[in-house]
């Protein structure tokens, strides 16, 4: 029943004299979301690249289903300024789609009215957006969604997030997410892997919110239903309304 | 009426602007404008090897530039070098070998200028079919690897990671720039082929808003700057590559005056519907 479609057994990356992550074990199936959470630098998208076999583990092995359909929305993407391209063709990148599908992806999305848009002349929010569209069109087996809502407005970033659920019920894909935002990380999604490095804590949300490595993380006040996102300022604001760095003054 | 050569020139000329065309565009989107000159400039190398082992011209510039590029794949993998600068390694160190080459087999006489500027009223029936049978090769090809190249043109990783072969169609877009340069050497020549493939495409970047009306504009605006250049040329008695690339210039600054104007009172008619 529950095939796997991508599994990662013990990867790692070694580059430039240190392992970017390392003993990474995760598995995805279909129908299911898999959320990797962990500060800056922790290996979250080298993990996603492995899964996507961009990058070739250095150590251990990483296996993808044979013929499977893969949407990837990358964490960085910029247009070159000498390109032409407007949403439709962006959409049709990859596989070319009928335009009603199109119509129909960037109505899920919110953007159906930038169709014809030059890509350039879309904002941040409205270009992830558009990066999601083109991810749904294709009707992936397999998705990969690093930062998805990154610049997207804050109700926007919920409908966003609405709208990855209802994709994985309705052609019930498997879904590898990085995000930043707990709250949505621990009540929508069905395992998290905390990773710094390498694996600190896995499993279903509320188990990893109790696990002792997630609260040095992330802390322990986080109760995942209501609140905010919290976090520590590495600097102060002074009165002048200038800026001072926190570790200065250590 | 035209002489035979006028012919051979006009039909030469019109064949190579229609494939630099959508290759330009490539070119100028993937910013490679000097990875043509370097290509361009180890030509001189494969025109020795030609003339001193008394080869065909442009099968030894071909095979040339194809070492050249595959060099480039090697190294840019190999290295932590910036393109640009393994460009400038290869580009000129070629071209030095092929210098010394020449000064050593003295026997070698090397029509330079020609070779530098290329004369588009010499070439042969045998340089037309080239350019017409290449050319069809290299644009069915191009037609072929279009999604993937253009893809990973738009981004390397979205296209590896939703299994087009990126790394292929790089590698056969090298070839066929090695190609194209090596067709063109006897028509424009080494210094002025990279002009061929940025300038039209530079222009139609102006005029399109969709990848495929940028690379059919850009063939069109080649082959207006052929027709026009040679038939200038006639008249004035001018370099024929050069005058080419001078109303391909043209061109191009016609395309950046009046458009933005057109464009601005095209949107207020919308508005005023």
């Amino acid at each position: 029943m529950n095939k796997s479609l991508v599994e990662l057994n013990n990867c790692g990356v070694f580059r430039n004299q240190k392992w970017l992550v390392r003993g990474v074990s995760l598995k995805v199936s279909q129908g299911e979301i898999v959320t990797l959470i962990g500060p800056n630098g922790s290996g979250k998208s080298t993990t996603a690249k492995m899964s996507l076999d961009i990058l070739k583990p250095d150590e251990g092995t990483n296996t993808i289903k044979k013929d499977i359909r893969i949407s990837y929305v990358p964490q960085k993407i910029s247009i070159d300024w000498s390109l032409p391209l407007r949403s439709i063709d962006f959409v049709n990148l990859v596989t070319k789609h009928k335009t009603s599908e199109i119509n129909d992806a960037l109505g899920i999305t919110g953007i159906q009215h930038l169709i014809n848009e030059d890509v350039r002349n879309l904002s941040g929010g409205e270009f992830q957006r558009l990066l999601m569209a083109r991810a749904i069109a294709k009707e992936p087996h397999f998705l990969v969604l690093d930062e998805p809502v990154q610049g997207v407005d804050y109700s926007g970033e919920i409908a966003l997030y609405k709208t990855i659920q209802e994709i994985v019920k309705k052609i019930n894909c498997g879904i590898l997410l990085i995000s930043h935002n707990l709250h949505v990380v621990m009540s929508q999604t069905d395992y998290v892997i905390c990773l710094n490095g390498h694996v600190c804590c896995s499993g279903i949300p509320s188990s990893v919110i109790k696990d002792q490595e997630y609260i040095k993380l992330f802390g322990s006040n986080i109760d995942p239903t209501l609140s905010l996102y919290k976090h520590n300022h590495d600097h102060h604001h002074l009165p002048d309304g200038s800026i001072d760095k926190a570790d200065k003054n250590k | 009426m035209f002489d035979d050569f006028i012919i051979r020139a006009f039909a030469a000329g019109i064949g190579l602007a229609l494939i630099t065309g959508p290759l330009g565009c490539f070119i100028i989107w993937r910013r490679l404008s000097y990875f043509g000159d370097t290509i361009a400039h180890s030509a001189l190398l494969g025109v020795v090897i030609a003339y001193a082992m008394n080869f065909n011209l442009i099968i030894a510039v071909f095979a040339v530039s194809c070492f050249i590029a595959l060099s480039l794949l090697f190294l840019q993998k190999r290295t932590n070098l910036p393109d640009d600068a393994l460009l400038g390694l290869l580009a000129h160190s070629v071209l030095a070998i092929g210098l010394v080459l020449l000064g050593i087999l003295s026997f070698i006489r090397i029509d330079l200028m020609g070779l530098l500027f290329g004369d588009i009223l010499s070439v042969n029936i045998t340089d037309v079919l080239f350019v017409w049978i290449g050319g069809s090769i290299v644009l069915i090809v191009l037609i072929l690897i279009w999604r993937p190249l253009f893809a990973a043109t738009v981004n390397l990783e979205l296209a590896k990671a939703e299994g087009l072969n990126a790394d292929l169609a790089n590698a056969i877009f090298t070839i066929l720039i090695a190609s194209v340069i090596a067709i063109s050497i006897k028509i424009v020549g080494i210094l002025l082929i990279t002009g061929l493939l940025i300038i039209p495409a530079a222009a139609s970047r102006n005029l399109s808003s969709t990848p495929i009306q940028m690379a059919i504009i850009s063939s069109v605006i080649g082959l207006v700057s052929v027709v026009l250049g040679l038939q200038t040329s006639m008249i004035w008695n001018s370099p024929t590559g050069p005058t080419i690339l001078a109303i391909a210039l043209g061109v191009f600054i016609l395309t950046l005056i009046p458009l933005k104007k057109l464009l601005i009172s095209k949107k207020k008619i919308e508005l005023s519907n």
